[in-house]
């Protein structure tokens, strides 16, 4: 570990008591932070340092904080979890960060994602698209073919994989300028197309996933590629092409 | 939006192959070019496809980009989107808009004056005639020339009609048709003493505008239509950087070469 | 307390086949009449609540996250075993069988383990046909690889993150119930209590965590699929959400709490960098099929390293203790997570470790050996067969970022170090729980209709879970057994009708849920919830953690119970009831951990015996390796709550018998 120092900083938090109330960015000192410690951690220190006052802390997401639940957001200083690429907020580390710095803290923006608290957003939009048509409908039985009975290519196995490998933490809302979720939608989309248990149904799928994204009040792609840039797990825009193929195959067909 | 955009780019390399001209041909070349846009039912066809694009291509931009608006109602105290996409890519309504207001005046300059201006000059060549210059007009018909000299054109009973027409008066009958002369507009609003440099200029960041908007659009149409392929992207990316700088730069071009080069 | 394990007669492999024929079942046409309440949406809730909403039955599922695909059976990495053969080296359900028995050092249930063994290569065929992307070889066929405690190559895996792509599987299967509405999501809902009506699991009390309200929801049955309760060690590999609540209130209303002292400490975790530390991040198990772990033989070299003088790359190969292969040949770096974390402990203890932090607590795990193996091997099968050292280094790291790209990314993120070029730092840490709510062979606690799954119950891995068997018995449980041991339960409940939430005893629950929220909030103490959670966890960790002895146990318990008195004393909680609170969920989650935490300790100090997890200094051979006591221990610890004062709880045994594995002494050597 590079050695760890502790340097001194300015938040500026969005803070709002609920999805009815008006929020406002507050300024916050926060002194001694590890340069080890991690950005959520960070937090965890200023909310003990709220607390110690008999103030309120600051509401966050979060939960597994090894960047794999897809839990944690938080707009960063601009940027959809922070300033390192290929990383959720929670393994953002402060040594991004330097001594003397004002970090910018907002929640999510997006009509779909209103705000329930501070920077607490409520992202059930994505779980609902996902009830739309993102399942293969198979019975869980177990009484299936045996798993080795279709080969299925390792480079399709491994394209769906990447697409697959989305952790629907809303990065790509958030930081596209027109708030949407294309790249969510599409990663779905193609993690199924890729596969021979997913083609059945590609059609129907594509359609309702679509449907329902639209119906949500997501903005529209215009291909600016911001959310291949900032999604933590390099989600690539490969798969909103796929999407669209997929949703013109289904439109014409 | 994709479709529309990509059958602009066609557009715009049709039209700049045809403009071209303006540089690398003579005036009469120019003006049987500009008659052969006007009168082809083919080519007529192409232009109301072109309307119909422009229209939809702006509409659906607009409905897109309020649609887009209203995704954020409210925006970020602090963003940084300049670390994640290209000022292009987030600024197509404005470039758009821009190119709209940019479509709509260079139709008054130049498509509104080709196809209703009461005053629109015929195309006329001069001829040496025993020492004397003497103007004619030139007619679809090789060979059929007319006077300009009014006074003559009445002795000999031909009158104008329809702005091109040449008829015989008595007989009702058409002689020929002339050639608007859409080159001599050109060079004469280029070439304005008043206002022909801020023509110029304006024409050329309307490109430089063009430019931009290309720069993202050409390759944008591609992933909206699905056609992303590790394989052929790049080089669709590289096609389309390069008719974004060298479609806008050919046009800039030509106001440039008539206003300070064209003698 | 009677304990009836209810195991089927007959031969072992017969049993649940027997048992499956004989169950009650309850009609297409009745199922809609019925309602099933799912608690935590895992691999086992998920997979539970999709297949009995797909059976037709009116099920509620819960999570306290804003997802159900956030449980954190998402952040398993390694994989999954199924004993499908594929690899040809010998694999049989047998084998899987006798590799978890073996592995959990013979203190699991033979029945529910031979029955998981069973039913894993179902899982896969379902996975697959559920659009799971394993990953495959270039023949287009499933890949698998090893782990700890086997000898064959049975695990199946998604690159670096098995447990999410599993837990989309059973999300998507979820969904596709929610979408057709024979599954009702509650998410951020935390089940505050279970409502018990004549004896029988009949509904839950959830606080909707954005509201603040408390909700009655009722059922025919409940099933707690909550998870493991490593939390209350407060560093572990947990998210930091996950707690023992739901399982530790079905044990206040009557379910009895099995094994609680089995712990597993994972060897391969970061090591800990500092006091604002939130949580451990794993290292998967499939990296020591590639890694060799070692220490420096000398202490000077382990001082020297600590002090930053000397770097492990420059430590000569003699100089350095591959103390894995050195005391375990047969197994080398792929023993059992818990051997494997007590040598690390052992050498650490001895002065050997890397780590510059308080305890310098770390070991070495060590990828040159394995890029200069598989660098040469690629350079051949690219036909070149005198490659350079740089060829064969580059091709050696091409190969491992393949194979764990995401691992050493996520490493080199977190400790801002390289582990293509220096040996990553490793420690134990506190990983999974083998302990958990009794239940019997139909996965039914004590409570007639409250059952349990997953790592919430005790049932499958013994003293120590295997790797890759965490995500085999989450799905097993909720697809392949609950599905049937639940409708056998409900089959009596076809007449019972609606039932009402407006009973006294749903008023009774309801009181004292918000009973205890009131408390807290009225509390008006002076140290946050943190504060008393990491002082517990200190506790546990030092005294009920990788070694354990009655001394330490006996102050642990102690200790814990003060602490208890003063948590409730002097905890501040601010904000209030009808709000998102997260300081107030951690508050009531806490108050259980450090009642856990003392049963834990209480549990350790009974279990004269040394087993998995489960190490008693007092009970080693010459060597240190565990001495188990199959005479006095071959039992499971079932506690029974009486009341506030946990030192009161009651132990209760259910023997356990082997009749189709001898029992013998565990040995990797």
């Amino acid at each position: 570990m590079s050695a760890a120092k502790n340097i001194n900083i300015t938040l500026k938090i969005w803070r709002q008591k609920n999805a009815k109330a008006k929020g406002q960015i507050e300024t916050y000192k926060l002194d001694n932070v590890s340069t080890a410690s991690s950005f959520l951690e960070m937090l965890d220190q200023l909310n003990e340092q709220l607390i110690n006052s008999k103030k309120e802390p600051v509401a966050f997401d979060h939960d597994c904080r090894e960047g794999i639940c897809g839990m944690c957001s938080l707009y960063i200083n601009g940027r959809a979890h922070g300033p390192d690429t290929g990383t959720t907020t929670c393994q953002l580390h402060m040594r991004k960060f330097n001594d003397g710095d004002t970090i910018y803290i907002e929640p999510w923006r997006s009509k779909a994602f209103p705000v329930v608290k501070d920077l607490v957003v409520d992202r059930s939009a994505f779980d609902r698209i996902q009830q739309a048509g993102g399942f293969v409908s198979v019975n869980t039985s177990g009484r299936t073919i045996d798993a080795n009975a279709t080969p299925v290519p390792k480079h399709d196995a491994d394209r769906a994989f990447e697409a697959a490998a989305c952790i629907g933490c809303g990065a790509c809302v958030a930081t596209c300028k027109n708030g949407s979720a294309m790249l969510f939608v599409g990663a779905k989309v193609s993690q199924y197309a890729l596969l021979p248990q997913g083609k059945v149904e590609a059609t129907q799928r594509v359609l309702n996933m679509v449907r329902q994204m639209d119906e949500e009040g997501f903005g529209n792609c215009t291909n600016t590629g911001a959310c291949e840039v900032e999604c933590p797990k390099g989600i690539s825009l490969e798969n909103i092409a796929r999407m669209n193929r997929e949703y013109l195959k289904a439109s014409i067909i | 939006m994709a479709l529309t955009g990509l059958f602009l780019c066609l557009f715009l390399a049709g039209h700049l192959a045809g403009n071209l001209q303006l540089i690398f041909s003579d005036a009469s070349a120019f003006n049987k070019y500009a008659l052969f846009m006007t009168s082809n039912p083919a080519v007529k066809l192409l232009s109301y496809l072109t309307y119909i694009s422009i229209l939809f291509h702006a509409v659906d931009g607009f409905l897109l980009t309020y649609q887009n608006v209203k995704a954020r109602p409210i925006g970020y105290a602090k963003n940084n989107p300049s670390k994640n996409s290209s000022f292009s890519s987030r600024n197509m309504a404005v470039l758009g808009t821009l190119i709209l207001v940019f479509i709509v005046t260079h139709m008054v300059n130049f498509w509104a004056v080709m196809h209703f201006d009461e005053k629109m000059p015929l195309q006329t060549i001069s001829v040496n005639q025993m020492g004397a210059k003497i103007d004619y007009y030139i007619t679809t018909d090789t060979g059929k020339f007319f006077p300009t000299d009014s006074l003559q054109l009445n002795q000999m009973g031909i009158e104008i009609r329809n702005r091109t027409e040449f008829y015989n008066k008595e007989a009702n009958v058409i002689m020929g048709e002339g050639y608007k002369d859409l080159h001599k507009i050109t060079v004469a609003f280029f070439k304005d003493a008043k206002t022909g440099l801020i023509a110029t200029i304006a024409y050329v960041l309307a490109m430089f505008v063009l430019a931009f908007h290309l720069l993202h659009g050409f390759q944008s149409a591609f992933q909206s239509l699905g056609l992303n392929n590790p394989k052929y992207t790049p080089a669709i990316k590289g096609f389309g950087k390069a008719f974004a700088i060298i479609v806008p730069l050919l046009f800039a071009a030509i106001p440039v070469y008539i206003h300070f080069f064209l003698k | 307390m009677k304990l009836d394990s209810k195991i089927p007669e007959g031969s072992i492999s017969e049993k649940w086949t027997n048992h499956k024929n004989h169950l009650k079942l309850v009609a297409p046409n009745n199922r809609p009449k019925i309602d099933v309440i799912v608690v935590g949406t895992g691999l086992a809730g998920a997979s539970a609540a999709a297949s009995l909403g797909e059976m037709g039955y009116n099920v509620k599922a819960f999570c306290f996250q804003d997802s159900p695909r956030r449980a954190h059976s998402i952040a398993a990495q390694g994989g999954i075993n199924a004993a499908k053969n594929y690899q040809n080296d010998g694999d049989s359900t047998y084998r899987l069988f006798y590799d978890t028995i073996k592995g959990g050092d013979y203190r699991a249930r033979e029945a529910n383990v031979h029955r998981l063994a069973e039913v894993s290569a179902n899982i896969i065929d379902q996975c697959v046909a559920q659009g799971v992307p394993f990953a495959r070889d270039y023949g287009g066929m499933l890949d698998n690889r090893s782990f700890g405690g086997t000898q064959v190559q049975r695990t199946f895996y998604a690159a670096g993150q098995t447990g999410q792509q599993l837990l989309l599987g059973a999300y998507s299967a979820l969904s596709r119930q929610i979408g057709v509405g024979n599954v009702e999501m509650f998410n951020r809902h935390e089940m505050l209590d279970l409502v018990k009506v004549d004896g029988k699991a009949r509904g839950i009390i959830a606080r909707n965590l954005v509201t603040g309200e408390l909700e009655r929801h009722s059922a025919h049955a409940v099933i707690i699929a909550s998870g493991g309760y490593g939390n209350v060690y407060f560093l572990s590999t947990n998210a930091m959400g996950s707690n023992v609540t739901a399982g530790w209130k079905v044990h206040k209303r009557g379910a009895l709490f099995a094994n609680p002292c089995f712990v597993q400490i994972h060897p391969t975790c970061i090591p800990v960098h500092g006091v604002n530390q939130s949580k451990l991040t794993l290292m998967s198990e499939s990296l020591r099929n590639s890694g060799r772990i070692w220490v420096p033989k000398k202490k000077e070299d382990a001082e020297a390293i600590r002090a930053g003088k000397l770097k492990p790359t420059q430590l000569k190969e003699e100089d350095r203790d591959y103390f894995l292969e050195r005391r375990y040949p047969a197994f080398g770096n792929l023993v059992p997570r818990d051997v494997a974390s007590r040598a690390a402990k052992e050498r650490c203890d001895e002065g050997h470790g890397i780590e510059a932090n308080d305890t310098n607590e770390g070991v070495y795990l060590d990828f040159s050996t394995e890029i200069q193996t598989k660098g040469r091997q690629a350079a051949y099968s690219q036909g070149n067969h005198n490659p350079s050292a740089e060829e064969v280094t580059k091709l050696g790291k091409k190969w491992l970022e393949e194979k764990y790209g995401n691992l050493f990314a996520m490493y080199e993120k977190i400790t801002d170090e390289n582990p293509y070029e220096t040996p990553m730092k490793i420690y134990p840490a506190v990983h999974y729980t083998m302990g958990g709510v009794w239940v019997d062979y139909n996965l039914q606690s004590t409570i007639p209709g409250c059952f349990v799954a997953g790592e919430a119950n005790f049932s499958d891995h013994g003293a120590n879970r295997l790797g890759a068997s965490a995500l085999m018995q989450g799905l097993a449980d909720g697809y392949f057994v609950l599905p049937y041991t639940v409708s056998n339960y409900l089959a009596d409940e076809i007449r019972t009708g609606k039932i009402s939430t407006d009973s006294p005893e749903f008023a009774e629950a309801e009181n004292s849920v918000k009973e205890a929220i009131d408390k807290f909030l009225s509390n008006n103490g002076t140290k946050s919830v943190d504060h008393f959670h990491k002082r517990l966890g200190l506790i546990m960790w030092n005294k009920v953690g990788m070694a354990r002895n009655e001394k330490g146990l006996k102050e642990a318990i102690e200790e814990i119970a003060a602490l208890k008195e003063e948590f409730y004393k002097d905890v501040y909680v601010p904000g209030s009831s009808d709000e998102l609170n997260p300081e107030l969920e951690k508050a009531l989650r806490v108050a259980d951990f450090i009642d856990l935490g003392q049963l834990m300790a209480m549990d350790a100090l009974q279990r004269k015996e040394s087993c998995g997890g489960h190490f008693r200094e007092e009970y080693q051979d010459s060597e240190g390796e565990t001495l188990r006591d199959d005479e006095n221990f071959a039992f499971v610890g079932a506690w029974e709550y009486m009341g506030y004062d946990i030192s009161k709880e009651v132990l209760n045994k259910e023997e356990l018998k082997y009749e189709f594995i001898k029992i013998a002494a565990r040995n990797y050597k």
